[in-house]
């Protein structure tokens, strides 16, 4: 590998010589021309062996049969395989009674957080503690249920959605068309009222009977709101969108229309009982 | 070594070494060049492929002016880890109408390649204004500026024309109605059913809640359809790619 010394004229000229300027030939180094020489054989083997070259019906396939589709498929196929028996008892598990099975609940939980983690964390937060119009999951105030089996209809079917028809579904009036700026403002301090928070006597005096004769058919007479219709609970201190009196009169006013997809439909059945497992178990779960 | 000693000849005579140049450069020329005339084999048959609607399109323009393809990608390989978090790998035939393509590689963000669907308008809202409200940890910069620029289809028949020029299959109903179907994309109460025929699984909706259109209904109904328009119930892979 040693280089010849140019400085002892060792070495011959090229024997071009341009007014007096002459060049050595020095050879490159054996090594690199040996590489040089190799990758191209390598190259010519690996067009051969493996999809390469570009023809006007589609590229040469290789003799190898290599394809990255049908590598990624085989993948998938053999972690799928590997947990099929899991996966199957999952899909059609009952989750009441799925803690009974530490197996399968622990393959749930964890099949549930990388689920949520891929699709869920981005609204309701990392930890699941929820975001300004996307509910906290791990506290036990639930807008439709906390069962098991109703966050796994949740999560399947999603809320106000336009894709699943079977969603969970209600629609609270913008109230701002239907009653006075003033009658929004007595009935907004009903509800502090009620949810123990600062409020004017006189004015929620008067939103009592605003509440009754407008909200307490969703929220319920006392304020602690329906679960089959997806009504917030009032009198507590969690707060979807804000328990304020500058957000409570914009959330009347205007009304709020909380939209989860259809997990269902992008989701396999597992993923989705797996999801619901997760979540119940977080803290809140009934 | 008698054959390479002749470099000479071409050395010491400046025309002919010209010549021989211009056959080199074009040898490189045409191994990169010549697969470009035959590039449709490369593109998968696929059900739904459909393109861009008016307001789509609009918003395709401000996803690109707004330089989110520096952080987002928008192809899923065909790895197991990211058919797992985002979903089936990208075709050569999603990204048929797109010019320029927004493939990319660099992830800063998560890849956006099948975002359609995925979210709600209203998170997207709440997202794009303040990426930190709902994701804490996020670097993404805030876009709420968008929600007050107010937009309207002055030159969406040009645009639609330029798309045509480079191959994009606009037919003269969707150039003659380009205006219109901008504006019933975002008007729930429009009626929208000519709209839906041009253009299956296209989002109507009022994406950002707020009166007018602005350039954040137009980036929503963008990102609202990516991904969401091949049907996979009837595609089957080839198997020699």
């Amino acid at each position: 590998m040693r280089s010849p010394r140019n400085d002892k004229q060792e070495v011959e000229t090229t024997g071009h010589s341009w007014d007096g300027i002459q060049e050595y030939n020095n050879p490159l180094p054996r090594w690199w021309v040996w590489i040089l020489l190799a990758t191209i054989v390598w190259g010519i083997g690996y067009s051969i062996a493996y999809p390469a070259w570009p023809l006007i019906k589609g590229a040469t396939p290789g003799l190898l049969g290599f394809s990255t589709r049908a590598q990624v498929a085989a993948d998938i196929a053999a972690v799928d395989q590997a947990n099929a028996a899991l996966t199957t008892k999952l899909a059609s598990a009952d989750l009441t009674t799925i803690k009974d099975d530490p197996t399968l609940y622990g393959y749930a939980v964890n099949m549930g957080a990388a689920v949520f983690r891929a699709n869920c964390s981005q609204c309701h937060g990392a930890g699941a503690a929820g975001n300004v119009g996307f509910p906290n999951l791990l506290d036990n105030d639930w807008l439709w249920g906390g069962k098991i089996t109703d966050i796994a209809y949740t999560v399947q079917h999603g809320v106000r959605n336009e894709q699943d028809p079977d969603a969970r579904y209600s629609q609270m009036p913008a109230w701002g068309e239907i009653l006075q700026p003033e009658e929004i403002h007595q009935v907004v301090n009903y509800v502090l009222q009620i949810s123990g928070q600062q409020f004017d006597a006189t004015l929620a005096d008067a939103g009592k009977q605003i509440f009754a004769d407008n909200c307490a058919a969703c929220h319920g007479d006392d304020g602690k709101g329906n679960r089959d219709v997806g009504a917030p609970n009032l009198t507590d201190k969690i707060w979807l969108y804000g328990g304020d009196e500058a957000t409570l009169t914009k959330t009347v006013t205007y009304s709020r229309f909380g939209v989860m997809p259809a997990w269902g439909l992008r989701l396999s059945q597992a993923q989705v009982n797996a999801a619901a497992v997760y979540v119940h178990q977080l803290g809140g779960g009934e | 070594m008698a054959f390479i000693d002749r470099h000479a000849i071409l050395e010491k005579n400046a025309t002919l070494l010209l010549a021989a140049s211009l056959l080199v450069v074009m040898i490189g020329g045409i191994v990169e060049i010549a697969p470009l005339f035959y590039l449709q084999n490369t593109i998968e048959t696929v059900q739904g492929m459909r393109p861009y609607s008016p307001l789509e399109l609009t918003g395709r323009d401000i996803y690109i002016r707004e330089g989110c393809y520096l952080c987002h990608s928008q192809m899923i390989r065909p790895m197991r880890d990211e058919s797992e978090r985002y979903g089936h790998y990208s075709l050569a035939a999603e990204s048929e109408y797109d010019h320029p393509f927004q493939w990319g590689s660099k992830r800063t963000g998560p890849d956006l390649a099948r975002v359609g669907g995925r979210y709600s308008d209203e998170w997207h809202v709440a997202h794009l204004t303040n990426p930190q409200s709902v994701v804490p940890e996020s670097v993404m910069p805030k876009y709420g500026f968008l929600m007050n620029n107010l937009i309207s289809p002055t030159y969406i028949v040009d645009r639609l024309n330029a798309d045509r020029m480079v191959g994009v299959p606009y037919t003269d109903e969707m150039i003659a109605s380009a205006k219109a179907d901008f504006m019933a994309q975002a008007d729930p109460n429009a009626d929208t059913t000519g709209l839906l025929a041009r253009y299956p699984k296209a989002q109507v909706a009022n994406f950002d809640g707020q009166p007018g259109i602005s350039e954040m209904d137009a980036l929503i109904a963008y990102l609202q359809m990516l991904g969401t328009l091949v049907d996979f119930s009837t595609f089957t892979p080839d198997a020699s790619r």
